[in-house]
């Protein structure tokens, strides 16, 4: 029994061993903090300055966010609404995050349709859409004359590049076993963009910051339930212990 | 109140019903760690029925608007985030309660003469829950619920001749679509509710008409007093309810632990593709199954053969039924047999729980051989059980349990 328990629990020990062994795509880490309203809030500005015009958001509405991250609801109109609804009128506070591009129009500017942005760091998680928005480097053999690292031939234009400048992808040449192959080698700044490197990664951190938390608007609110449930339970067994405890000293 | 109570007694055994499976149902009293599992069980059962009512009443089973509807459950609905990650990772925590019930069985030998139908119906209500799971994981109608699905049901096709009118009669059209998402959901929400209620019932009644084996698997029938009632027998109402309760609320603290800080059990509860909407033009890089069902896949990978492998995969469940007879061993507990007994059950775990890991892995050359070699280790265990568990030395079984 005991011996089962214990190749059981080396099993179990070394599953992430291996798993980390197997290896993957290098991504930064984010530098994002989800309990931080600011950041979020100058994040929720990026966004509607940058992305939200394209990409849509769609399982979220205007009003959550102002009451998420402890903003008028006026000052979110301002910040997010540019779009119309489809009577013509400007889109509510109480709307749904959508955007006028269609998919048809997406796909003949930029091949593909715009998908949204609502669950994106969930399904790629933050790190990828970190890594992601820094890797844009020029080439001019694509139509955007951007190319990117991360999600090579990728669709979408550099739309940040006026804040990040432009950048060259840099090669070196590796050897694997006998085989040469050309592995990334970092950027290399070709021109400077608004922002500097280091206000740029903060400008990102903040935007992916809020990507996150659109993803899971209730994830604050599901930590600070998770503890009080803990708490809770732990009272709980201590009745529940001393409950068994008296029933059962009369066994023997 | 006693009136009241008489006034029913006479028209329905409520009295007699609660004596017979609870007051008065003599239970061994040396239960441990693993006879929390079965309550367990039926905790969670009861939490994914309550917690499914409620999500059915938000949740959309359209191909257009289910996805968007389960992120409205996830925004939009009051706790509607609550409801869904509680029956999210209740199906991991059915599972993981599960697989323990099972190994408990495997380990004090529970499967045997008398309990033989205990196990069976046992092996349906985990055939039944596979099904329940399988269809439930289609709902959410996100990238990985649709080419999980569409890999698991393009499996039939590889049965001869039937097989692609099969595959078509289960989808309803003929790729994954709104027909075969609605039919899912009736399964998952009727048919096989009702099935898994009936089984679970069916596996209760066979238990306590023979009474519950134990960690030294002694009859506790064998000893009784002069009331007939067994000396090592304690009623389960009071001493194992409130017994399980102490489980139930640690069980919950873990259950919680998960539930509000990692729902998505990174990534292997709630898949991050799963965060995409289906897309049948779209196959995600690397489509896995859920973690519970991760071993049969990877058993169903190391056969080259499609036909073979899906054989195979079924081989790993269906010889779980027959184990009271593979296992010939007159002594049930672990404790009292050989050592050949427990390396080999040591093994069958390993080889379990390594091919789980295994079907998360991408199929390369070394770990499809490694897939090959802990499947052999998976169907060995049967067949050592068989050959060894006729002649096995075993030590003396004690007539009384022991503490």
């Amino acid at each position: 029994m005991k011996s089962i328990v214990k190749l059981l629990m080396i099993a179990v020990m070394l599953a992430p061993v291996m798993a980390a062994a197997s290896g993957g795509a290098q991504l930064l880490k984010a530098p994002i903090d989800i309990n931080d309203k600011e950041s979020l809030r100058r994040g929720a500005q990026a966004f509607g300055d940058y992305c939200y015009s394209c990409h849509a958001a769609s399982f979220m509405r205007f009003n959550r966010i102002a009451k998420d991250l402890e903003m008028s609801e006026e000052n979110v109109r301002e910040m997010l609404i540019h779009t119309y609804n489809e009577k013509g009128a400007p889109a509510k506070i109480g709307d749904l995050m959508k955007v006028s591009m269609t998919d048809d129009y997406a796909k003949n500017a930029f091949g593909t349709a715009v998908p949204d942005l609502s669950l994106s760091a969930r399904a790629r998680g933050a790190d990828w859409v970190y890594t992601y928005l820094r890797s844009f480097y020029v080439d001019d053999y694509r139509p955007t004359g951007f190319n990117n690292t991360v999600f090579p031939d990728v669709g979408m234009p550099h739309v940040l590049w006026s804040l990040q400048g432009l950048q060259e992808a840099k090669y070196k040449t590796v050897l694997h076993g006998d085989v040469e192959v050309e592995e990334l080698d970092g950027f290399e700044q070709i021109q400077a963009g608004k922002l500097s490197r280091v206000e740029y990664d903060m400008f990102l951190g903040d935007l992916v910051n809020f990507m996150v938390y659109i993803a899971e608007p209730v994830q604050v609110e599901r930590r600070s339930m998770g503890w009080k449930v803990l708490l809770f339970l732990v009272v709980l067994f201590g009745f529940a212990y001393a409950l068994k405890k008296e029933y059962w000293k009369d066994v023997h | 109140m006693s009136n009241l109570m008489t006034w029913i007694d006479e028209r329905f055994p409520a009295t007699k019903m609660w004596n017979d499976h609870l007051a008065q149902y003599y239970t061994p009293k040396n239960f441990n760690f693993w006879y929390f599992f079965g309550s367990l069980a039926l905790m969670v059962l009861v939490i994914q029925i309550i917690s499914g009512i409620f999500l059915t009443m938000h949740y959309k089973p359209d191909g257009a608007m289910a996805f968007a509807s389960v992120e409205y459950i996830m925004r939009d609905v009051p706790y509607g985030w609550l409801i869904r990650y509680i029956h999210s990772t209740g199906a991991t925590a059915f599972f993981v309660v599960v697989y323990l019930h099972m190994l408990r069985g495997l380990m004090y030998g529970s499967y045997k003469k008398p309990r033989e139908l205990i196990w069976l119906f046992g092996m349906f209500i985990y055939l039944a829950l596979m099904a329940e799971a399988f269809m439930g994981y289609l709902l959410p109608w996100g990238q990985m619920s649709y080419w999980g699905a569409q890999v698991i049901i393009s499996l039939f096709s590889a049965i001869p001749v039937i097989g692609d009118d099969l595959t078509l009669w289960i989808r309803g059209d003929f790729v994954i679509g709104d027909a075969t998402l609605n039919r899912f959901f009736a399964l998952h929400v009727i048919a096989l509710p009702f099935v898994l209620v009936f089984l679970v019932v069916a596996h209760i009644l066979a238990l306590h008409e023979v009474g519950s084996n134990n960690p030294d698997g002694v009859e506790i029938k064998k000893n009784k007093d002069a009331n007939g009632i067994p000396l090592d027998g304690i009623p389960f109402h009071p001493y194992y309810s409130v017994k399980d309760i102490v489980g139930v609320v640690v069980f919950l603290f873990f259950f919680s632990i998960v539930l509000f800080y990692f729902p998505d059990g990174g990534g292997y509860m709630l898949e991050h593709a799963n965060f995409i909407a289906s897309d049948p033009l779209k196959t995600p890089e690397h489509i896995a199954p859920v973690w519970y069902f991760t071993p049969f896949y990877a058993i169903l990978r190391a056969v080259p053969d499609k036909l073979m492998g899906v054989g195979t995969m079924g081989a790993a469940i269906v010889v779980l039924f027959f184990l009271p007879w593979i296992d010939r061993c007159k002594v049930k507990s672990i404790r009292y047999r050989s050592v050949i007994f427990k390396v080999n059950l040591a093994v069958f775990c390993i080889s379990f729980v390594v091919l789980g890991w295994l079907a998360m892995q991408p199929a390369t050359e070394i770990l499809t051989f490694f897939s090959r070699v802990f499947t052999f280790f998976y169907f060995a265990f049967f067949a050592v059980l068989y050959v060894t568990s006729k002649n096995e030395s075993t030590k003396p079984v004690p007539d009384r349990v022991t503490s």
